[in-house]
């Protein structure tokens, strides 16, 4: 590592994006500069400048030039800082890595995006993803399972930072607050212990995690963010 | 060279996705056997392989399956590193670059080219003015570039491929143009340098059946449409 070294996340405190990028760098012991983003009232116009093309959070902005995408900065990052902390990606094992970006886009856009149509959709959409939602978390149960832990989770495994990577990142950012999600959800808790236990002990495990425990946003924050959605969703009614 | 392994592709006929995996085994001269899949009647390998998605493609090296395009991209990269052309840039700050370009081509501009595609009245304009703002995108950040990765071709132009293949397909079903000289030189320019790979321009599906294929989906999504709304 080089000796100036100026790194700014530009994040926004709700957004599981921006979190997955701060747990990252944290893990790894890179120091960074936080900026919030107040993405309804005025972006900063660095962030208007560094992501000119969506305007979005997370930015990460490495000695002035810009990575985006919070998948795309956690390959950004366990590329450029090999030395600093652990590798947050498989290194010699091509299929695997290829076993973790699979797995990775599954919980992106049959997991994560599913939820929030389930906070901005109503009546037959919503019920939909609803279904759908569950039905992927039993393929995520059981993807974890054959990829990636055939014995189930080791008690403590996640004391053991080293063991926090990529994919566990990619998760708990967001499902760490399935909790919170749950109570939007009426019909089914998020990662129920009955139908998904692996997934709901690796979920619970990672949210133990000092890291991701000091940057996940606590639960009332998030069910309030969660509750001013749905009501902006379904109107004056908040239960629908 | 590394020892190749067994190396097979599920893909279809037309699939544009699959068409990514083709170009990039044929560039790096990777061996390989192709089974082309009938989606209406799934084989059980596909079922074995990617029993997540069912869907094509599948590359499978070594009896081990990888899905889904991009990864499956990523993946000939790292494994077969010693065959050219790299796919990616070296420099992880383009190379970060090249995958957020990738993934807008899937992520942004081919939903709104589905949309356009696939809709009548308003929300078709929506999405045919939506596909026009990621052309303008798209040509902004060519500019000045002979591939979207720099001089080599890579993982960004795969994913766009189907500009210079399918567009021309859609414009003759719609009867408008959507990529044009004018408004796009600098695609168009590089829409002449991807068919100029040979192994791309050997792989195009027969635009005939592509033009028959194509006309009969947007045929059943406007008659689906009908039939909900009625």
């Amino acid at each position: 590592m080089s000796g100036e070294e100026k790194v700014v996340l530009h994040g926004m405190w709700a957004s599981p994006y921006a979190k997955r990028v701060e747990i990252a760098l944290k893990l790894k012991g890179i120091p960074y500069e936080y900026v919030e983003e107040d993405l309804l009232n005025g972006k900063s116009e660095a962030l208007l400048k560094h992501n000119p093309v969506h305007q979005k959070v997370p930015v990460l902005v490495h000695n002035g030039k810009p990575v985006i995408e919070s998948c795309i900065i956690l390959e950004y990052i366990d590329e450029t800082w090999k030395s600093s902390g652990h590798a947050l990606f498989p290194q010699e094992d091509t299929y695997r890595r290829a076993r973790v970006r699979f797995w990775a886009d599954f919980i992106q856009r049959q997991l994560l995006e599913k939820f929030i149509v389930t906070i901005t959709a109503v009546g037959e959409a919503r019920e939909e993803a609803i279904k759908e939602l569950r039905k992927n978390m039993e393929l995520l149960e059981e993807g974890l399972r054959v990829n990636f832990f055939p014995e189930g989770i080791p008690q403590y495994h996640f004391d053991d930072q080293k063991n926090v990577r990529f994919l566990d990142i990619t998760m708990c950012a967001f499902f760490g607050l399935h909790k919170a999600q749950s109570e939007f959800v009426r019909t089914t808790e998020i990662i129920d212990l009955q139908r998904t236990p692996l997934v709901f002990s690796w979920v619970e495990s990672l949210k133990e995690v000092p890291v991701v425990k000091e940057v996940l946003p606590p639960h009332d924050e998030v069910v309030n963010l969660l509750r001013g959605f749905r009501q902006n969703a379904v109107g004056s009614s908040p239960q629908v | 060279m590394a020892d190749q392994g067994e190396v097979k592709l599920l893909k279809t006929w037309s699939s544009l996705f699959g068409l990514r995996v083709v170009w990039a085994l044929k560039l790096k001269g990777i061996p390989y056997e192709s089974v082309d899949e009938d989606l209406t009647n799934k084989s059980d390998l596909l079922l074995q392989y990617n029993p997540v998605h069912t869907k094509v493609p599948v590359l499978i090296h070594n009896g081990k399956p990888i899905c889904e395009s991009l990864v499956i991209l990523e993946y000939i990269d790292e494994t077969w590193s010693q065959n050219p052309p790299s796919l990616l840039p070296q420099d992880p700050i383009q190379r970060a670059s090249a995958r957020f370009w990738a993934k807008f081509m899937d992520e942004k501009a081919l939903p709104s080219m589905w949309q356009a595609f696939t809709k009548k009245g308003r929300e078709q304009e929506e999405g045919l003015a939506s596909i026009a703002e990621k052309l303008k995108l798209l040509e902004a950040e060519l500019e000045g570039k002979k591939f979207f990765g720099g001089e080599e071709i890579g993982i960004p132009d795969f994913a766009l491929g189907w500009l210079v293949n399918l567009v021309p397909v859609f414009e003759e079903i719609l009867g408008l143009k959507i990529v044009d000289e004018e408004r796009h030189p600098s695609l168009s320019e590089w829409s002449r340098r991807i068919s100029d790979i040979r192994v791309i321009e050997e792989s195009w599906p027969p635009r005939d059946k592509l033009v028959t294929k194509w006309a009969a989906i947007r045929d059943h999504f406007l008659a689906t449409a009908r039939a909900s709304s009625g």
